[in-house]
């Protein structure tokens, strides 16, 4: 069974196809990146994945089920370009709020837990509207990571970060990707997301240009990928 | 183009284990959107004072357009009372939603495990009790600016008050929910909801102008109360319907 | 194929309003307490059917585009709405010069009178709404669900209405229980209608053309930015 399983997927704004019968599967354990330029369907694809948004033909399967059921979210962990954590609420207040619509079973634990892991043990009771940037996307990183999802769906996790918190999150996605879980993630800076990729899918105009295993080339030449397929 | 992402040793060493399906009720998954949305209210209280503050603006406005002390007002006295609950509501509903557009948190609220219905439930409970308050500031300053002595039937009167303050709250959040993302949310928002509330207003505004002037609930007026309950239940039920169709597109 | 539907039924429609309005304002004689000005029955009451036929269908389509995501009934819906508000507009302004006339008021509020404005005020925030939204596929989307909202809420406020203020019941012009119509002046209405409804037909079918290629260019134009 696929992790993520994408079957036949369009998506239509207007008669304008974005996306255009995306094929994909993902195996369990396996990291992918997904890369294309500005416009070229990644986000719209990352969000049909987390089921933010739904395809206008086809489906998306996560673990064997519709990702719009409650059985399929609950094993995702979604980290797109907001941080989805709440100004007026702390920092573990927002971690707490999560881990309850996650079902688990000790909230209050689990978010200490996290903030610890994350750096953010000392600022636990302050409140996100007063957090710097870096802090932020820590604690976003947190939430994704809360619930010990087995997939990880990230939309760009490398842009706007910090070094510390490009330091937590690659420490953080190793760590998952040790452990077998499975990880998605858009992005164009091919060379961090190389780092720990172990496929690579390239879309192109809202069509998968390519998909196959990362290979040394890649990494050497990041300019490679997109002079070979981008044309 | 079809495509096949498989690691040899990584497909076949990993083994996804089932997982104990964790209990938490749906319950407690809408009350704990409920709680985070009052805390977070109480925290700056913005809408809140906002909304009172307001409500007892119109109220001494009022003053200014008829006078107080003549007969006529107890024919119109709901009426005045209902026009001030679902202007100042507006304040609280128009807030409900919009709170989520900051940092995307929309977005990490549809990725978790809760159904789109509990969360417009969750977030109507919250907008519920918000608004019930600034009713609670807003009577007792009628009664005693016009010498309405509104406690009389006070338990018809609850009664009405909160059939109707559902009402406004059922569609304010919908549609709270279905103008996020536009760019004139804040102008749609009125337009679009206000002629929609106009039975349960005409019910409730009617009622409560016989309440207030001593009339009980009878045959002739109790059509109201009917009306009121069957629109409660009538967009309750097509909102949690359609909000999925609403957020997630 | 279909413009020669348009002409077609565009002639029918211009051959079925002259006739009927030669029987009207020269056939048929005065009607004995109003005068001539009951003539304008048959406008008030033709648009006022076609205005809610429209927004029913209309509701319909909503409901079968949320269902298929098949933009044709998105077209179908907004076209419908956007020529009976028109219709809508038409009742409102012959009722008000009616009621004028007859009652010495430009308003009363009656139940029907009500149930149309505020059906008037609905529909117009949908128009609105439509204008709000630029992405078509998120535009059919929220606006098919107002349709429905408006729809159930419509029906509401006129069972409310008709509860209500008939209750002190007003001059309304009864037609269908023989509230003092000869059989002929009626006939006249159903005719009118048949002709209203095909003019109102006809502009739905042009407005529908219209969303179908603005829908088009909003593509092209998406994919011209695209590259």
């Amino acid at each position: 069974m696929s992790a993520v399983a994408i079957e036949g997927v369009w998506k239509y704004y207007g008669d304008y196809p974005a996306l255009k019968k995306v094929e994909l599967r993902v195996e369990p354990g396996s990291s992918v990146a997904l890369l294309g330029r500005n416009g070229a369907g990644k986000t719209t694809l990352l969000r049909i994945i987390a089921g933010l948004s739904k395809p206008s033909q086809g489906q998306v399967r996560i673990l064997g089920s519709d990702v719009r059921q409650e059985r399929a979210r609950r094993r995702i962990g979604v980290l797109g370009h907001g941080i989805s954590l709440y100004d007026e609420l702390s920092a573990a207040e927002n971690l707490m709020v999560f881990a309850r619509l996650y079902g688990l079973p000790d909230p209050r634990k689990s978010a200490l837990e996290w903030l610890e892991r994350t750096g953010l043990e000392r600022v636990r009771d302050g409140l996100v509207r007063e957090f710097s940037r870096g802090m932020k996307q820590r604690l976003a990183v947190a939430r994704a990571f809360l619930h010990d999802p087995e997939i990880l769906l990230f939309d760009e996790p490398f842009t706007a970060l910090d070094d510390r918190a490009i330091e937590v999150l690659q420490k953080l996605l190793s760590g998952a990707h040790a452990a077998g879980k499975t990880i998605v993630m858009s992005t164009h800076q091919l060379k961090e997301a190389l780092v720990i990729a172990t496929h690579v899918a390239l879309i192109r105009r809202g069509e998968i240009a390519y998909a196959g295993e990362r290979t040394q080339q890649m990494a050497d030449d990041t300019g490679w990928l997109y002079r070979t397929y981008e044309a | 183009m079809s495509s096949e992402l498989r690691t040899a040793e990584a497909g076949a060493a990993v083994r996804i284990e089932p997982r104990a399906r964790p209990r938490t009720s749906l319950l407690a998954k809408i009350w704990t959107i409920t709680a985070k949305d009052l805390r977070s209210e109480m925290r700056t209280k913005e809408a809140l004072n906002a909304s009172i503050a307001f409500s007892l603006v119109i109220l001494v406005l009022f003053s200014f357009a008829f006078d107080p002390s003549s007969d006529q007002f107890q024919e119109f006295s709901g009426g005045l009372l209902w026009l001030v609950f679902s202007f100042a509501g507006a304040l609280v509903l128009n807030r409900s939603f919009a709170r989520e557009t900051q940092n995307d948190c929309l977005d990490g609220l549809l990725a978790a495990p809760i159904p789109a219905a509990a969360l417009f439930l969750g977030k109507a409970f919250a907008n519920f009790a918000l608004l019930i308050a600034v009713e609670v500031v807003s009577i007792p300053v009628f009664g005693l600016f016009y010498d309405v002595h509104w406690a009389g039937q006070f338990g018809e009167l609850a009664l009405v008050t909160l059939l109707g303050t559902w009402a406004l709250t059922v569609i304010g959040t919908f549609f709270s929910a279905l103008t996020v993302n536009l760019r004139m949310r804040e102008l749609m928002l009125p337009t679009l909801v206000y002629p929609l509330m106009i039975p349960a207003l005409m019910a409730a505004m009617k009622l409560t102008t016989d309440l207030l002037a001593g009339t009980p609930i009878n045959a002739e007026n109790v059509f109201g109360l009917k009306l009121l309950a069957g629109f409660d239940f009538i967009f309750t039920l097509l909102s949690l319907v359609m909000i999925d169709t609403v957020l997630v597109g | 194929m279909r413009s020669k539907i348009l002409l077609a039924l565009g002639a029918v429609c211009a051959g079925l309003l002259t006739w009927d309005f030669y029987r009207i304002f020269d056939m048929l004689p005065d009607e004995a307490n109003q005068g001539a000005i009951y003539r304008i029955i048959y406008i008030h009451v033709p648009s006022a059917g076609t205005a809610f036929t429209f927004f029913t269908i209309a509701m319909l389509a909503s409901v079968l585009y949320l269902a298929t995501g098949k933009f044709k009934y998105d077209a179908v819906s907004a076209a419908l709405i956007e020529v009976g508000l028109v219709f809508a507009g038409i009742v409102l302004v012959t009722g008000s010069i009616w009621a004028r006339i007859i009652w010495g008021v430009w308003w009363a509020w009656e139940a029907r009178l009500t149930t149309m404005l505020i059906c008037w005020l609905t529909y117009a925030g949908y128009l609105m709404l439509r204008r709000a939204v630029e992405e078509p596929t998120q535009r059919a989307r929220l606006s098919a669900v107002l349709s429905i909202f408006g729809f159930a809420e419509v029906v509401i406020v006129y069972k409310a209405n008709v509860w209500w203020r008939t209750l002190h019941p007003g001059p309304v012009l009864t037609i269908r229980n023989g509230g003092g119509m000869a059989p002929g002046m009626e006939n006249e209405i159903y005719w009118n209608m048949l002709a209203f409804v095909c003019l109102a037909v006809v502009m739905v079918m042009v407005r529908m053309r219209q969303e179908e290629i603005a829908r088009e260019i909003d593509s092209l134009r998406r994919m011209a930015h695209s590259y």
